[in-house]
């Protein structure tokens, strides 16, 4: 498992005459300069930035959101109540791709192609179903008695939801967030969409974009690539209690 | 059970009083009216971002695929039902759904078999334990695209990694094309879906196996049960909510997969590994075939809804709510 990424890192060291006359070995001489020339390069920066932005954007948008639907489904018994939940939850079944060609058309009307809001907005929809259901099950388990004493307290429902519940949920929002940054990092298609102007490229699409420039200079392209994978898996390793504890929370319930 | 705001209590179904008579205002009335208009303001943003940016073009794309449209202003060339009849007639799109079935079938054959495999292995007690979790689910967090740029070069033919070890090793016969070739290109795709996905799977699979009593096992070896025994009778029925779930993604995701091929092969070579968003992204977004790739996108939806759906009434009955609290790319 682990062969491929090691593979890429090594290469990132050599020359690409080297990469093909010896692909497997430690390299003979160790090349920094596949990785400076990158780290010293501003589009690289601004690929971490802007894939930065838009997944911060992006968790904020759907924790917020979510966070007050989850706790309206959760909390309040309302007429149509069930309706609205399946529905969000049959949004778990809508293929990304099916929406993507009205979702282009209508972020291009609405001008938000070239625009971090035309990636944001629509991943923060996409987003919503799956947060929206990991929140109301953690939300249900805050006992009523809390609820009671805010009220009599003279809490609103809005106080009691700011002050006193979403405290509370602290664990379960690490885990949609730390999932939202996760997949909106990772999110390929609709950049792909949505920003022509590379300007806005997120880290993916700047890495596709490179390997088709340099597609014959290998080394070069591994060191990409292996910088690229850096911020992910350093993410990953910071928060993976809080994404794997969210990804099987669920599933093993059933 | 669900706790709800202190006047709702009093209204609420299955409670006793009578509700109030309607046109007759009350004190009660207004304040279940307050009641609901608090609620339906929580809701307001998520119904607003969800029925804008999700099912509004979901429902455009199903109007649109009755049309001959290209793309710009409304369409209005309307043509009933022959985008679907051109379709099935269509060998690409014949092509994607059999490869389709192709993927369902050797993830549910190799890749999830193999995670199960793995993650009984590892929740064994033994060394180094946490770093081989870490390891095998580390890939499913790096992107699509930089997974499949990475294996396009291991897998590029002759200066590949993977045609030079097999080289060195005398077994040049092996190596190949790869993603080239029209006959391994579906293997080779299917390795890297492995290499990818595999992990979160088996993570899925330890989490199930956590929540398996030590005791009920020990018990088993005790009555003399070998190893075999244990896990087919004792393991397997109490992991069986987790592989349904498991399973149900696996076959979702193969429905709806485009990135990984986009970034490897674009559906290449000749439409030999292309999907469903493959093509509708080639039509729709290429050649200007919007209300054709429309229609991909209607069967593909039709697709993965019909077997959400049957899966839902016959394997899945009520957990659903377990099978929904799990990432998709985003797209997924």
């Amino acid at each position: 498992m682990a062969v491929p990424l090691l593979y890429a890192v090594l290469s990132g060291f050599k020359s690409t005459d080297e990469l093909s006359r010896n692909p497997v070995g430690l390299p003979e001489s160790w090349v920094t300069s596949n990785y400076t020339q990158i780290l010293g390069s501003g589009d690289f920066w601004r690929l971490i930035g802007n894939s930065t932005l838009i997944a911060v954007g992006t968790t904020v948008l759907i924790v917020a959101v979510s966070a007050l639907s989850a706790f309206s489904f959760a909390r309040f018994a309302f007429r149509g109540r069930e309706t609205l939940f399946t529905l969000f939850t049959m949004g778990l079944m809508f293929p990304f791709a099916v929406a993507a060609l009205p979702l282009f058309l209508l972020l291009r009307s609405l001008d938000l192609l070239d625009n971090p809001l035309g990636v944001i907005l629509p991943q923060a929809a996409f987003g919503l179903p799956m947060t929206i259901i990991i929140l109301r099950g953690f939300f249900r388990q805050i006992p009523g008695e809390l609820e009671e004493a805010a009220t009599l307290d003279g809490c609103s429902s809005f106080g009691f939801f700011w002050r006193v519940l979403l405290p509370m949920a602290r664990p379960a929002l690490g885990t949609v967030s730390v999932l939202a940054v996760v997949t909106s990092w990772n999110n390929f298609f609709l950049p792909l969409l949505v920003f022509t102007d590379s300007q806005w490229w997120t880290l993916p699409i700047g890495v596709q974009q490179f390997q088709g420039q340099y597609s014959a200079e290998y080394a070069k392209v591994f060191a990409y690539l292996v910088l690229a994978m850096v911020p992910a898996l350093a993410f990953y390793s910071v928060a993976e209690r809080q994404l794997v504890g969210g990804l099987t929370a669920g599933a093993t319930k059933g | 059970m669900t706790s709800t705001f202190l006047p709702d209590k009093r209204t609420g179904p299955g409670a006793g009083s009578p509700p109030p008579v309607p046109g007759r205002p009350t004190g009660r009335s207004r304040r279940r009216a307050l009641h609901w208009l608090t609620a339906a303001g929580f809701q307001l943003p998520a119904l607003v971002l969800f029925m804008g940016l999700v099912l509004l073009p979901m429902l455009f794309a199903l109007y649109a695929a009755f049309f001959r449209w290209g793309g710009f202003g409304m369409p209005s060339d309307y043509i009933g039902g022959e985008n679907f009849t051109r379709l099935f007639q269509d060998d690409v799109f014949l092509g994607d759904l059999w490869r389709c079935l192709l993927l369902v079938v050797l993830s549910l054959a190799f890749q999830l078999p193999f995670a199960l495999a793995m993650a009984v292995l590892l929740n064994q007690r033994m060394r180094g334990r946490a770093v081989y979790r870490m390891l095998f689910f580390a890939p499913y967090v790096l992107s699509e695209a930089i997974t499949g740029i990475l294996f396009g070069m291991i897998f590029a033919p002759d200066d590949g990694f993977a045609d030079q070890v097999l080289g060195k090793v005398g077994l040049e016969g092996l190596g190949g094309e790869w993603f080239a070739d029209p006959s391994t290109v579906m293997a080779t795709v299917f390795l890297v879906m492995t290499w990818k996905y595999f992990g979160f799977h088996m993570m899925l699979y330890l989490a199930g196996l956590q929540a398996v009593p030590r005791e009920l096992t020990e018990a088993a070896l005790i009555d003399g049960a070998s190893a075999w025994q244990r896990f087919r009778n004792v393991t397997l029925p109490l992991l069986a909510p987790t592989l349904r779930i498991s399973v149900f993604l696996s076959v979702i995701g193969s429905i709806q997969l485009f990135d990984l091929v986009w970034v490897t092969t674009a559906g290449g070579p000749d439409h030999h590994s292309e999907t469903m968003a493959v093509t509708m992204f080639q039509y729709g977004f290429k050649r200007y075939q919007v209300g054709y790739a429309s229609a991909i996108s209607v069967v593909m939806f039709g697709i993965s809804l019909v077997f959400a759906l049957a899966y839902q009434r016959f394997v899945l009955r009520r957990d659903l709510e377990g099978a929904t609290t799990t990432m998709r790319g985003d797209g997924k």
